[in-house]
């Protein structure tokens, strides 16, 4: 079972940051399971193979006062990827620093170290004002992105959920 | 949450509005961009002045913001509207029916951010066969009001939305990559009734405008 992490302070941008990744989960016949990070109990993480933690909205940051919910990052042994606000997360939880950079829109970088079937210049969707980790991070288990793969490199998430 | 729709009277706008009441949020107004460049890069072209008589039938003010509709003076003409209904209407976030455009989604996302409001995108990314099954799930009447790719024709103005519409749309989307929630700007369409609207619109008459075999699109005159 894969455990998605909700990221979002509203409801409706569920449809937009969540939505997406769970409907590529459903195309690779994924079994998942969807749960908010606040109402994430020790069970779930204990049941997950993998996890894929979403990103929210530019003005959302509401995670950022609930730090001590991801605890559990540096504990966690299986894969996990986080996208955008989930990349924070995992920068957060290994003690690297916040800092301030905006980025909308789409945005050409290039990837010199395979990530996830990726290399080389790709064109990537960014939809952010902070930072914590480069476009792309892999240490050990932890896998994350500063842009959002679910617009134009689903490759990555499908890569991921073959690790 | 008070929220402005942006609003063209097609089925995404309207189907995004939809969202945004079923999801517990106040629509407090809809934002109209006239464009008279009728090739606009941002904004959804015909029949958008009958989006008066949409909001008169959700009772829901409306706010229409005339632009050039050259490149980028026309989203200074989209702030200035947004502008207007964060003074009028307070509202605290911008709703689009952007679905795969990143073109249209990272403008506004850009607007909303200079002007401190919350952007949300409902339909963003969602499988565009879903989209129009959710349209027919939820009762939505939706006709086609333009069309400007090949093989889309004449014949093609004032066809509805339906499961016979789907099946169509499917062999055009294999055969030629007709997008078939109509988004790359081959169709256009225009919502007659749908859960949101307290009365049901009917179409008095039309005229059709051409420019080119396989670019037309239909004025409506609602009754």
């Amino acid at each position: 079972m894969i455990l998605v992490v909700n990221m979002c302070k509203e409801k409706m941008h569920e449809l937009e940051f969540v939505k997406p990744i769970e409907d590529i989960l459903r195309k690779s016949n994924k079994k998942f399971i969807t749960k908010h990070y606040k109402k994430l109990k020790k069970g779930d993480i204990n049941n997950a193979k993998k996890i894929i933690i979403c990103g929210t909205s530019l003005k959302d940051n509401e995670f950022l006062k609930n730090l001590d919910r991801f605890n559990w990052i540096k504990d966690f042994k299986r894969p996990i990827l986080g996208i955008c606000g989930g990349s924070h997360v995992i920068g957060l939880a290994l003690g690297y620093k916040l800092k301030k950079k905006k980025e909308i829109g789409l945005k050409e970088i290039n990837i010199d170290k395979e990530f996830l079937g990726i290399n080389g210049n790709i064109s990537v969707y960014h939809l952010h004002g902070l930072l914590v980790l480069p476009e792309v991070y892999q240490k050990d288990n932890l896998y994350a992105t500063i842009f959002h793969p679910e617009v134009r490199n689903k490759k990555i998430i499908e890569e991921f959920l073959k690790v | 949450m008070k929220l402005g729709v942006l609003f063209s009277g097609g089925k995404d706008s309207t189907f995004a509005a939809y969202l945004v009441k079923k999801n517990g949020y106040k629509i407090a107004c809809l934002i109209s961009i006239v464009s008279e460049n009728k090739e606009s890069f941002m904004f959804h072209t015909p029949s958008i002045s009958k989006t008066s008589v949409q909001s008169e039938a959700m009772r829901i003010p409306l706010i229409v913001q005339e632009t050039k509709g050259e490149k980028e003076t026309e989203l200074m003409d989209l702030k200035k509207a947004i502008e207007k209904a964060k003074k009028e209407f307070h509202i605290e976030g911008i709703v689009t029916g952007a679905i795969e455009s990143v073109y249209q989604a990272s403008r506004v996302q850009k607007i909303c951010d200079e002007l401190n409001l919350e952007c949300f995108n409902p339909l963003w990314l969602r499988n565009q066969f879903e989209l129009l099954q959710n349209l027919i799930k939820n009762k939505f009447e939706v006709i086609i009001t333009g069309v400007f790719a090949y093989p889309l024709d004449k014949t093609w103005l004032g066809k509805k939305i339906d499961k016979k519409f789907i099946e169509e749309i499917k062999k055009l989307n294999e055969k030629y990559k007709i997008n078939p929630a109509g988004e790359g700007g081959e169709f256009e369409s225009f919502v007659l009734n749908c859960p949101l609207f307290k009365k049901k619109l009917k179409v008095k008459s039309f005229q059709d405008f051409s420019a080119g075999e396989n670019s037309w699109r239909r004025e409506l005159e609602i009754e």
